[in-house]
């Protein structure tokens, strides 16, 4: 009776097995230095915990209702900046994208150029792009939208042009086979394969920018962040927890829609 | 007859095109009425303030490169306290992946329950845990890595809860099949489907992570944005420049190591 073969187990070759080691002693390295130079200091945030832990908590769970109003207006402000933000990186992002999709109008090098622009426009935090205008066109909300807008740019961009290069390629040849024009292409052939998904996206950015934008306040540009660094300064935890209640209540309702039109549009 | 020509003609149903052109006038005078709330309190309004940004941005160049031996520190302390708030939330989020995932947890209520958890922790915008832990543990960076955490947890369980629902579940029930216990079929059948996938979202969000630390000096928690708002209060804009320009070059250079790690994994 023949014993049971198992199949023989799959050898690691030696490059393999160098490249892991390797890693593995980075990632080791990375962790020695940052936890042998970051210090925190456990005794004085025990000891603040201690006495801040029941005003804070009390106060968060006990909003101040007086301020439903302001909040609500502030809760408009962000809302309408990220609106505007994010429907300007729409269409922005749209001529970025169609020149970083490696099978259209730019070939390689527009193509390359294209990818550099947006993954540069992408290394920008928003709170950065925030200052940056803050200080261009004033401590206003318009500040946050210019700020939304161009940060958006890079990732819708991003996710645009990976649409684009997913496309079906066989309609465009089709029509080009059949004498179309460019125009014709564009709007026959690559628009109706796109545009739900482009629409999906900028949905979903929409989402992600409500939640940038709240923050956005904290260094002047408008919206609930404002409210945010002024209850922050004057520890005063009850409107913070009306702030909260606010920001939750919105975010939520506006992630159910959006998650609804897009089950919707694609 | 040349009427009912063009109908035939039309891509899509009368009934489609009057839906659109409504969701588009809609979509437009949401966008009118955001610019319009956004700018009602700029002096000299839209083409005002982009005569001037040109102008203004200016000052910020060029940046004032000595300086950068005095930006290190806190720089690296950024990077710091992302590495460690990302290496907690990825051990936290795998117990927490694994009960909101629905093919995994078939207890509903305990599913519907990390489900919420979770979502409810993903509407708080990171500052404003930041500045709930400043209030809680006093200034320092403790606090900015706990609000990391919490931030990240929320994304990151998510995602990976997704990634897990959409694993090939015929290995494991095969497993069961022969008898293996609940740990050996996690152990030899869902980790290998999902590491990959896993390392990719721990990565991602670690660039997450990089980006958001940087407001949170604003409210005390740590890092470089504590700097950088100190700079710009100055007006000491070639500075303030020279730290922006630092931030850029460690995200891009971060996006570009987690990306090469990300196709080497998969």
């Amino acid at each position: 009776m023949a014993a049971l073969q198992l199949p023989p187990k799959p050898k690691n070759s030696l490059y393999k097995k160098i490249k892991g080691i390797l890693i593995f002693l980075i990632v080791a390295a990375i962790y020695i230095w940052t936890f042998v130079s970051i210090d925190i200091d456990f005794a004085k945030a025990i000891e603040q915990v201690r006495q801040n832990f029941g005003n804070v908590i009390s106060g968060l769970f006990q909003p101040n209702w007086a301020a439903t109003g302001d909040v609500a207006l502030s809760m408009l402000e962000t809302i309408t900046i990220a609106f505007a933000g994010s429907l300007m990186a729409a269409i922005l992002s749209i001529p970025l994208a169609f020149l970083a999709a490696n099978n259209m109008m730019g070939g390689k090098i527009g193509s390359a150029v294209g990818k550099w622009i947006l993954s540069a426009v992408r290394a920008f935090p928003d709170i950065i792009l925030a200052i940056l205008f803050v200080v261009a066109v004033g401590p206003n909300p318009f500040a946050g939208v210019l700020a939304i807008a161009i940060g958006s740019t890079g990732m819708l961009g991003k996710m645009f042009s990976e649409i684009i290069e997913s496309i079906d390629m066989d309609v465009v040849q089709a029509m080009q086979a059949n004498g179309a024009n460019r125009i014709q292409i564009l709007f026959f052939a690559v628009m109706p394969q796109v545009i739900p998904e482009f629409l999906s996206y900028a949905i979903y950015r929409f989402e992600v920018d409500i939640r940038a934008s709240s923050i956005l306040g904290i260094v002047g540009a408008g919206g609930i962040g404002t409210m945010i660094f002024f209850a922050s300064s004057n520890r005063d935890w009850s409107q913070m927890g009306t702030i909260l209640l606010g920001i939750i209540i919105v975010v939520t309702i506006i992630d159910f829609a959006s998650a609804k039109i897009r089950r919707k549009i694609v | 007859m040349s009427k009912n020509k063009s109908d035939s003609l039309s891509m899509y149903p009368v009934k489609t095109k009057k839906q659109v052109t409504l969701i588009g006038l809609i979509v437009l005078g949401m966008y009118l009425f955001s610019m319009f709330w956004t700018q009602r309190e700029m002096v000299g309004g839209f083409s005002g303030a982009l005569s001037n940004m040109f102008q203004v941005l200016e000052k910020f160049f060029p940046p004032n490169l000595s300086v950068l031996s005095a930006i290190m520190g806190p720089l690296f302390q950024t990077i710091q306290m992302a590495i460690i708030a990302t290496t907690i939330a990825a051990i936290i989020t795998v117990p927490l992946a694994l009960l909101s995932a629905q093919n995994v947890t078939t207890f509903k209520p305990l599913y519907v329950a990390t489900r919420t958890l979770l979502n409810l922790l993903r509407t708080i915008p990171d500052l404003v845990l930041a500045v709930i832990f400043v209030g809680l543990f006093g200034i320092g960076i403790f606090p900015g890595i706990l609000a990391l955490i919490v931030f990240s947890l929320g994304i990151l369980a998510k995602l990976i809860s997704e990634t897990i629902e959409s694993v090939d579940m015929n290995p494991l029930e095969a497993m069961r099949a022969s008898g293996a216990n609940t740990l050996q079929m996690i152990y030899y059948g869902l980790i290998p489907q999902v590491l990959p996938q896993y390392t990719s979202l721990v990565l991602y969000v670690f660039e997450i992570n990089v980006r958001a630390s940087v407001v949170l000096g604003y409210v005390g928690a740590g890092g470089i944005g504590l700097l950088l708002n100190q700079q710009i209060g100055f007006y000491n804009y070639p500075n303030a420049m020279a730290i922006i320009v630092m931030i850029f070059v460690v995200v891009l250079v971060i996006e570009y190591i987690s990306n090469k790690i990300r196709e080497a994994l998969i």
